[in-house]
C-alpha cells in the first residue's frame, strides 16, 4: 500500500464533511499513513474462500407488530436544535 | 459495617434490607466522597445531586412501604454516552455540548425501574474512542491508584468512580475493550456481555456491530446483579437476543472442578509487562488448585485483530457520526454560510476532536470507491477467521483466560502523540468484540508500583453465567478485589 498524499487526505476530509487546516491535513497524512501501513498486514491473510462477517448474530428477520405508540412532540424534537422556526429546523441554502 | 462509600452493591443492599442504613444516607455519603476526591480524580462530567437525593428518598419511602427491587436505593453512575432524559449527555464531545436527550436509553429505563439512584454522568474518551480518557473534549480523568496515570478508557470515568468510592457501581460501554481495559487499570470488575445481550437503544452509537454496554463493579456478585437488570430483549433494538436472561446470581457458585481453561499461547507472548505475565500465570495456578484443568489453545489470528478492528470500527463510526451536522442538535459553528455543506464541514471540523476526526477519515477511506474491497471487505473476512478461532478453541475448552491489558496504567501524555501506541493498549480486548462473545476482567494482582492488574475470562456467546461462576470462584479464593486505593496527590 502506498502512502497517502496531502491531496488524498484533503479528498477524504471533503467526503467526510470535515473542514481542516493545512496543519491538520499534514498531521493526519502522517498518522493515517502509519495506521494504513499496519492495516496492510491483512493483505497477507488468505481469505479466498472466507465469507465476510457484517454481524455476529445469526441471520433472522426482525419484525414487530405495527402498533401505534407515543412519539416525540414537535417542540421536544426541536428543543436541542441550534436554530428552529415555525416547527422546522433552520438551515442555510441547500445547493 | 465498613464506610458506606466502600460497600459493594450487595453489602449495601443487605444493609438497606436489614434497616441498618437508608438510601439517603448512602447517597449522601457518596456525594460527600465525590466532593472530597473528584477535584483530583475528575470522574464525573455531570453530577445530579438533587435528583439523586430525591430518588433516594423515594426509594426509602418505597422500602418503608414494604416494596423491594433488585437495586432499590443503590447509587450508581452512567457513562456520558448513555442517553438520560433531562440530563445533559455529551459523549465527551464538544459537538454534543449542551445536548439534553428527550428520552432514556433502554438500559437506563431498566436500571431506574430496578430502583437504582443515578448520581450523574461519567467522563469518557470522545465518542468512546480511546484507551485512556485523555480524548475527552473536557478534561482527562486520573487513576485513583496513581494520579499521574490514566484510568484507561474509554469508560475511564466509570472505572475511576467505582475504584475511588464515587459510586457503588457504574455502567460503561465496550466497543473494543472500553469496559474491560479501564476495569483492569483501575482494579475493578468489568463485563462485556455477548453482543445483543443488552439493548443499544439510547447509546450514542460508535460502531453498531460492536457496541455493548456493560457494568463496572467492585466484585463479581455486583456485576451479576447489574447485568441481570441491564440485559434483555428490547423491541427498540432489533439486534437484542429474544431469549430470556438466565439467572446470573444463581451462577455464583465457587466451584470450578473439572472446568477446562484454555490459555492462548498468543496472549502470553512477548510484549507483556513482566509483572502482568507473572500475575496471570499465578492466577492460572489458582484455578488449577481449585480443580480446573488448564491447557494451551491457539488463536492464530490474534495479531490480525488490531488491523481488523481499526478498519471495521472506524468504517461504522464514519457512517454513525454523519448525523452530527449542526442542524438537529448540539454544536453549530458560528458564522454565515453560503450552503448547508459549508455549515456541515465547519461544524464538524471545529466540533470533533482529533481522534474522532482521525477515525472518521480512516473509515471514510476504507469505505470509499476503489478501497472498499481492499480494506473494509478484507477486514470483514478476517473477522470471520477471528470468530472461527474462538469457535475452534471452544470445541476443546469451556473458558479462555489471559491478561486484559498488556500493561498496567500508563502515565498521562505517554501515548497521546502516537495513535498506534494508544491502540496497542486494547490488543487483548479487540478480538472478543469482533467475535461478539462475552468477557470479564477482574483484579488478579498488583505490579511493583502498586498498580492493579486485570485477568480476562472469555466464554462462548451467551455464556455469561460461566464467566460469573469462574470469576466468583477465583475471587473467593483471593483477596485482590478487597484493596482500595489510598488517594493522595
Amino acid at each position: 500500500m502506498t502512502r497517502l498524499t496531502r491531496d488524498e487526505v484533503a479528498h477524504i476530509a471533503a467526503l467526510a464533511h470535515l473542514e481542516l487546516s493545512e496543519a491538520d491535513l499534514a498531521l493526519y497524512q502522517e498518522q493515517l499513513s502509519a495506521i494504513l501501513e499496519h492495516a496492510a498486514r491483512l493483505q497477507a491473510v488468505d481469505t479466498d474462500a472466507i465469507p465476510p462477517t457484517a454481524s455476529v448474530l445469526p441471520l433472522r428477520t426482525v419484525l414487530r407488530d405495527d402498533e401505534p405508540g407515543p412519539t416525540l412532540p414537535t417542540e421536544e424534537a426541536l428543543a436541542n436544535a441550534p436554530a428552529a422556526r415555525q416547527d422546522c429546523f433552520v438551515v442555510p441554502p441547500v445547493r | 459495617m465498613s464506610v458506606l462509600h466502600d460497600l459493594t452493591l450487595h453489602e449495601a443492599l443487605d444493609a438497606l434490607r436489614h434497616g441498618e442504613t437508608t438510601s439517603v444516607a448512602l447517597t449522601q455519603a457518596i456525594l460527600e466522597r465525590i466532593l472530597a476526591v473528584d477535584n483530583d480524580i475528575r470522574a464525573y462530567l455531570t453530577l445530579t445531586p438533587e435528583a439523586a437525593l430525591a430518588q433516594a428518598e423515594a426509594a426509602d419511602v418505597a422500602r418503608a412501604a414494604g416494596r423491594d427491587a433488585p437495586l432499590l436505593g443503590l447509587p450508581i453512575a452512567l457513562k456520558d454516552n448513555i442517553s438520560t432524559q433531562g440530563i445533559e449527555t455529551t459523549a465527551g464531545s464538544k459537538i454534543l455540548d449542551g445536548y439534553v436527550p428527550p428520552f432514556d436509553a433502554t438500559i437506563v429505563r431498566r436500571l431506574k425501574a430496578a430502583g437504582a439512584v443515578i448520581l450523574g454522568k461519567t467522563n469518557l474518551d470522545e465518542f468512546a474512542m480511546g484507551s485512556s480518557t485523555e480524548n475527552s473534549a473536557f478534561f482527562p480523568t486520573r487513576n485513583p491508584w496513581d494520579l499521574s496515570r490514566v484510568p484507561g478508557g474509554s469508560s475511564g470515568g466509570s472505572a475511576a468512580a467505582v475504584a475511588a468510592g464515587e459510586a457503588l457501581a457504574a455502567v460503561g460501554t465496550d466497543t473494543g475493550g472500553s469496559v474491560r481495559q479501564p476495569a483492569a487499570l483501575c482494579g475493578v470488575v468489568g463485563v462485556r456481555p455477548t453482543y445483543g445481550r443488552c439493548s443499544r437503544y439510547g447509546l450514542v452509537a460508535f460502531a453498531s456491530s460492536l457496541d455493548q454496554p456493560g457494568p463496572l463493579t467492585r466484585d463479581v456478585t455486583d456485576a451479576a446483579l447489574m447485568l441481570q437488570v441491564m440485559a434483555g430483549h428490547d423491541p427498540l433494538d432489533g439486534t437484542t437476543w429474544p431469549e430470556a436472561t438466565p439467572d446470573y446470581v444463581a451462577a455464583l457458585v465457587p466451584d470450578v472442578r473439572g472446568l477446562r481453561i484454555g490459555v492462548p499461547r498468543e496472549y502470553l507472548a512477548t510484549g507483556l509487562q513482566p509483572d502482568v505475565e507473572r500475575a496471570v500465570r499465578a492466577a492460572l495456578q489458582t484455578f488449577v488448585a481449585l480443580g480446573a484443568q488448564v491447557e494451551e489453545v491457539q488463536l492464530p489470528h490474534t495479531d490480525d485483530a488490531l488491523a481488523t478492528y481499526y478498519l471495521i470500527a472506524p468504517a461504522e463510526a464514519s457512517a454513525n457520526l454523519a448525523r452530527f451536522d449542526g442542524i438537529r442538535y448540539g454544536f453549530r459553528a458560528a458564522g454565515d454560510f453560503e450552503t448547508v455543506g459549508d455549515l456541515y464541514a465547519r461544524t464538524r471540523g471545529a466540533g470533533f476532536g482529533p481522534e474522532v476526526q482521525r477515525r472518521i477519515m480512516l473509515g471514510t477511506y476504507a469505505l470509499s470507491a476503489g478501497y472498499y474491497d481492499a480494506y473494509y471487505l478484507k477486514a470483514q473476512k478476517v473477522r470471520t477467521l477471528i470468530k472461527g478461532d474462538f469457535d475452534a478453541a471452544f470445541a476443546h475448552v469451556d473458558l479462555i483466560v489471559g491478561p486484559t491489558s498488556p500493561t498496567t496504567a500508563f502515565r498521562l501524555g505517554e501515548r497521546t502523540a502516537d495513535p498506534m501506541q494508544m491502540y496497542l493498549a486494547d490488543v487483548f480486548t479487540l478480538a472478543q468484540a469482533l467475535a461478539g462473545i462475552p468477557a470479564l476482567s477482574l483484579p488478579c494482582g498488583f505490579d511493583a508500583d502498586g498498580l492493579p492488574i486485570g485477568l480476562q475470562l472469555v466464554a462462548p456467546a451467551l455464556q455469561e453465567a460461566r464467566l460469573f461462576r469462574a470469576a466468583f470462584a477465583y475471587e473467593q479464593a483471593t483477596d485482590w478485589w478487597r484493596r482500595r486505593p489510598a488517594i493522595s496527590k
